[in-house]
This record gives structure tokens, sequence and C-alpha cells, in this order.
């Protein structure tokens, strides 16, 4: 699904990804963890497609590399990532931005695109089903919300656009012990063996919910170990700091 | 990113910018008595019309163009300009719709403007300006029937002189400045509207300006009235074909409210822009005033500007009732090398009277875009308020936004406010839009749309979505 090989990038001469590699198969869950500066919103922003960074190596998603591609061609092939700090639209009604992103994806993928009334109707559905609150919807996107209602509606979106890979970018920080059920759950529904999750995050309670396949620690831009989940829980007890050597 | 690769220029055409060709009847070039005397005699006009003009006329050859906004242009030459235009087959009176020239029919139907009663179309009626003439006006019967006059300027000085008499240059005088008294002299044709006591119109009035010939002026004339306690919403359009010189669209609007009136004035200006390299466009100087006159009136402008080489007007209020209220929402969008200084005129003369001035302005390309307003508060005018809030955003980096408000308040019981912000399509927000499937154009298409938002909300529903679809196209090309 997606295999990441022999990565860098840097910015000007700081180099922030360091031959990083990474293979996702479908249907799996991997769990990214890594101290504060090692990389981890790097990746997921290069793996986006973001400007600003000097890349070389291959991303190779559904066999094809995607390094080439921009941002937008590389979320109408399935690509979605949850921001870690999502971004303001001033004016841009949360359900007009929806559907516009629906409808880029759909169209691109040759389906037919979904009318107001249907959308309307789908959005509220899954509104429902992720405890987003109806009215959020009618508000201009990111515009105002709380830190809960940001991560809510990134999850929504994930839920809407139903991508072949999801990264997600500590959609876990600073939420309530509600929010972060409500997000594993989000995720939790989407999960099947044709889709495949990259989920960052600095917290044991999340993966606790999610059960990851892999996890993965991430320092000075590379991995230096994978494991199962037992990993995540001794790095909870321990700290990174027995990988601070390598 | 709209900062290193910004200069893309426009990709897609200006969609109306064809020509109609037709022949047609031309006054002499140039600006002299006798064009003037032409121009009046082709428009049938009574004795004291032309007198009016020529009147004008007189006052004009005293006077100098204003030269304080920010936009410079080349000399005018004012004997290169064909004062008045009208289609050869232009008939004086149409017994039915069916009468106009196809020639001209196609060309409306092309600019997608419906010059037929058809069912669906009911809600508008339309007034469709063609040069220096109009051509047609829909469902003028039925208006007639509840009292409502919606007809050509022309017909009215000739049908109703008492109201054109009374009215005409009452809110705007004759020798206001250059561009209102070259209006004046030499105007052509506009709309006329009278809403009778204690009606609510039924439906939209709207005219549509189209500038077909070339080294022809247009000198647009409207005047609206809304006698005691009645209500009217009229949106104009405008368009013209592209061509490499720069043309003049030199309009006068009055508005006149009564007491309890209400008019809601919404202006698509879309007359060509010129070029990518700032060649051609239209020199669009407009002089639209409202008159609050009675109490409790309300006179509310919502212009969305996207075209023109040039666009200078500022519609104003002047509200003289107690309790009268003057609101002005502007998107002003230019793009390449257009320039605009618009903005608008508060001027509170009644008590307890209220105004409220929303300007976005988009600024892309080399383009160069002024607010500019004045909150004037008088000394009677006791307990007035004014909110202002002026938001620019710039596109790119070689684009320019100014905000150059005036306040002047001779009574300290008087309240204004004003809010000004400028800012930038960041990075983040179109990497934020490109992350979910938006390409470049939709990115940036919605980012606008929903900066001005607010704006284009004031718009009838018939024109909002229209409205939307033309501030996007208006800033395709501009991120590289």
């Amino acid at each position: 699904m997606l295999s990441i090989r022999n990565l860098t990038a840097k910015i000007g001469k700081k180099i922030i990804l360091n031959d990083f590699n990474l293979e996702i198969r479908k249907g799996e869950v991997h769990a990214l963890l890594g101290p504060n500066g090692s990389g981890k919103s790097t990746l997921s922003y290069v793996i986006a497609g973001k400007e600003g960074y000097e890349v070389n190596g291959e991303i190779i998603f559904k066999g094809k590399n995607i390094l080439d591609l921009s941002a937008d061609e590389r979320a109408k092939l399935g690509v979605f990532l949850a921001f870690q700090y999502p971004i303001e639209i001033p004016g841009v009604l949360m359900n007009n931005f929806l559907r516009t992103s629906l409808n880029s994806v759909k169209k691109a993928k040759g389906e037919k695109e979904i009318d107001v009334v249907d959308f309307l109707k789908l959005s509220k559905d899954v509104s429902q089903k992720l405890g987003v609150k109806e009215e959020q919807l009618s508000r201009p996107l990111n515009v105002g919300f709380s830190g809960g209602e940001k991560k809510r509606s990134e999850v929504l979106q994930m839920a809407l656009l139903r991508p072949e890979i999801a990264i997600l970018d500590e959609t876990d920080s600073g939420l309530d012990i509600d929010a972060l059920k409500l997000v594993a759950n989000g995720i939790n529904t989407l999960r099947d063996k044709e889709r495949s999750f990259l989920v960052i995050t600095h917290y044991q309670r999340l993966l606790d919910y999610l059960k990851p396949d892999f996890v993965h620690v991430i320092i000075n831009g590379t991995i230096v170990k994978t494991g199962c989940s037992t990993l995540a829980e001794e790095i909870d007890r321990l700290g990174y700091k027995n990988f601070s050597s390598v | 990113m709209p900062d290193s690769v910004i200069q893309e220029k426009i990709s897609k055409d200006y969609a109306y910018g064809f020509v109609t060709d037709i022949e047609s009847i031309k006054a002499p070039k140039g600006l002299s008595k006798e064009v003037i005397s032409f121009i009046s005699k082709q428009k049938k006009e009574p004795a004291w019309m032309l007198e009016w003009r020529l009147k004008a006329f007189e006052k004009l050859k005293l006077m100098k163009e204003p030269d304080w906004q920010k936009p410079k242009y080349p000399k005018i030459d004012y004997q290169d300009i064909y004062y008045f235009s009208k289609p050869k087959n232009f008939k004086e009176e149409i017994k039915s719709l069916d009468d106009i020239d196809p020639e001209i029919r196609k060309t409306y139907d092309k600019l997608g403007i419906p010059l037929s009663e058809q069912k669906k179309l009911s809600g508008i009626a339309v007034d469709a300006v063609f040069d220096s003439v109009s051509i047609g006006t829909t469902f003028k019967k039925k208006l007639e029937d509840i009292g409502v006059i919606f007809c050509p300027i022309s017909e009215a000085i000739q049908k109703h002189p008492e109201l054109v008499k009374k009215y005409l240059g009452s809110v705007i005088p004759i020798t206001d400045h250059y561009f209102a008294t070259l209006n004046s002299a030499v105007f052509t044709d506009g709309s006329f509207v009278y809403i009778p006591e204690n009606v609510r119109c039924p439906m939209e009035l709207s005219t549509y300006f189209r500038i077909n010939e070339s080294k022809t002026g247009q000198f647009e004339r409207t005047l609206i009235i809304a006698d005691k306690g009645s209500y009217v919403s009229y949106l104009e359009g405008c368009t013209a074909p592209m061509r490499d010189e720069n043309q003049l669209h030199a309009a006068n609007v009055e508005l006149i409210a009564l007491d309890d009136a209400e008019i809601k004035y919404s202006t698509v200006q879309n007359w060509y822009p010129g070029d990518k390299e700032g060649k051609g466009g239209i020199y669009n100087f407009v002089t639209k005033r409202g008159l609050c006159k009675g109490k409790n009136s309300k006179i509310s402008w919502t212009q969305v500007e996207t075209g023109s080489a040039i666009t200078w007007k500022y519609p104003s209020c002047i509200l003289q009732g107690d309790n009268s209220r003057g609101e002005f929402y502007s998107v002003a969008i230019t793009n390449n090398y257009q320039k605009a200084d618009t903005g608008t005129k508060m001027i509170h003369l009644g008590k307890n009277t209220k105004s409220k001035i929303i300007s976005k302005g988009i600024s892309a390309g080399y383009a160069d875009n002024t607010y500019r307003g004045l909150v004037s508060i008088g000394s009677k005018a006791e307990n007035s308020k004014n909110f202002t809030q002026c938001d620019s955003l710039l596109v790119g980096n070689k684009c320019g936004a100014h905000t150059v408000p005036y306040i002047d308040v001779k009574n300290n019981t008087a309240v204004t406010e004003h809010e000004a912000t400028t800012s930038k399509i960041s990075e983040d927000q179109l990497f934020y839009c490109y992350q979910r499937g938006l390409d470049k154009e939709l990115a940036v298409g919605l980012i606008v749309n929903g900066f001005c938002r607010e704006v284009l909300q004031q718009l009838p529903m018939e024109f909002a979505v229209e409205a939307q679809k033309l501030v996007s196209i208006s800033l395709e090309g501009s991120v590289g």
C-alpha cells in the first residue's frame, strides 16, 4: 500500500528525515512514536505533499511514486492527513468545504458528484456517529472551534473521504477522555482490509483503543526500533532515553 | 505557492468579450453643443431637457477632471469619443419583445440575460441598455398594473416629466464634479423606477448594460424613486467586448427614498478588465448617490466589482430623514493590472441615523485596490452611529491594498467605529485545501468567497450564485 524508501527531507541545510524507511500494507495500523522534533510532523507533510522541503527517495503509494504529484493529486489518490493544528478558513462554512472536498475526490475517481441534499443527509449521518454537533457544520471551518471540535472535524473529514491511507498527526493531543474515545471509534469504524493508518501520537491511551499492528520509534528523522504494542507500553513507562544514543 | 510562483496570469479569457456585428447610427465624434442637441433630438426630448443638458455643458467647460484618486490614467481625449450610438434597426416603440433585432437578442442570450417573459423568470424584470439606447424592458405591463413604473429614462422624460423634473439632479447636482456634469450633458440611457406609496415591488428589477461599439462612451443615467412606505430591490449588470482601447462608462445613479421607504441596490460589475498586460478595458467612473429623504427610510448598496481597467466609484447615502439608515457592502476584486479606488460616503444629517460599511478588497497580480470612504456626522445628527469594516486580502506580493478612511464628526453624541484588516491567503490555508483534494483554482476561489461571504450574502438569491462564480473566475490564474 505505502512504501517509503530511503526518504530524506531537508529544509535548507537542516536534515529532518534521514534515510527513513517504512512499509505499510493494506489493512494495517501503524503507530509512530518519537520525542518532540524527531521529524514526525515533517514525515506527515512530506507524504501529503507540502511544498518547501527538499525531498529525496521514494514514496510508493498504490504502486506509484507519489513524490512527483501535487498535494491535491495525492489527496485524490487516497492520501489523507489529519492535521495536528487544523487551519482556520474564515467565511467558508464547514458543510460547503466538506462537499467541495468530497466532490473533488469523487470527480477524480470518475464517480458521480453528490448533490447538496444528499450531501447534507450524509454529513448529518456521519456527524451523529462521530459525536460532532450538527451546528458545527454550519460554522466557518475551524474558526472559533475548540481544540476538541477541531480534532473531531478532522476525523469527520476522514470518515467522509474514506481515504486508503490516513495519517493522523497527534489527533489525540489535548483531548479529554470522551473525545479521545470518539476519535478512536472514528478510526476503528473505518478500519477494514483495504484501508491503512499511520497514527502519530505521544500517548499510550489512544493505542489502547486502537491496538496497532506495529509500533515504530522515530529519533532524529529515522526509525530506530519497530515492535508490537508492548514497545509503546515500554516507552510510556521509560520514555525515549534508551534510544537517545542512536 | 502564493509568494514564490505567483505571476501566472489569467488562464481563461473574458467570457463576454465578443462583439455583436450590427450597423449603428452614431452622433458625430466629439463633445459639442451640436452633439448634445443631436442626442436630445434622437431621444425626442422636450425643450426643458435640452436646456438642462446645455446648462450642464456650459458648467463643464469651466470644470477640471478630479485628480486626487490613486489610479492615474492617460489623458482622455473627449473629442475622440462617440457620445451616442444606437443600432440601425432600433425601433423606438416596440410592440412586443419579439420585435427586438434578432442579432441583439442573440447577444443577450449569449450573455445569459433573459429578454423574454417566461414563467421561470417571473421573479426578475429586465431593462436592456445597448450602447446608448434601451432596447427592451420585460414585464412592463405587469408592473404597471400595480403602479410601478419601470422603463428607460428616455421614455420617462417623455411620459413622466413631472417626476423626472422633480428628482433628476436632486441628489447629484449637475455641477457636482466633472464626470457627473459630463454625464448630465450627454447622458443617453438607463432605467427609471418609481414605486408608488406602500407598494412592495414584487419582482427584482434589473438593468443590463452592454457597451458594443468601439470608441464609444456609455453615459448611463438611472433614477429610482421609492415613495412613502414602498420597497424595491434593483440590480444592474455590465459587460463589454474585449478591445485594446480604453472605453469610458460614466454613469450617474440617483436614488430617493421617502418616508419609511427602502431601496436595495445591487451591482455586479463585470466590464472588460483589459488584457493580462493591462491593455484596454473600461474606465468605470461612476457617481452613485442615494438620498434617504424621509424619516425611517433606508438605502442599501451592494456591489461586486470584478471588471474594468479602472473602477472609480463611491456609492453614497445622504441620511437626511430622522432614523434613516444607509448601508454599503462591497467586494472589489482587482487582478493583473486592474485598479480600483472605491468606497462610500455616509453623510449623517438627521437624528438617530445609522450607517454600516462593509468593504472587502481583493488584490492579485500587479493590481492596486484602494478603499476610500467618508463618514460625516453633521451637527444636528444626534445619536447617530456608524460602523465601518474594511478588510483587504492580498494574493501574491506584487499587488497593493490601501485604506483611506475619512471620519468627520460634528456632534458629540455620535458613535463611529472603524475596523480594518489586511491579510494574505496563507500557504497553510492553501495546503490544507489541497490536502482535501481541492486544486489551486478551487482553493483560491473558496477562500476568497469565504472572505467575501458577508457581502455576497446581501445579494438577491438569483444573483448570489452567479456572483460567487464570478469571484472565483476573476482570480483564476492568480496563484501560480
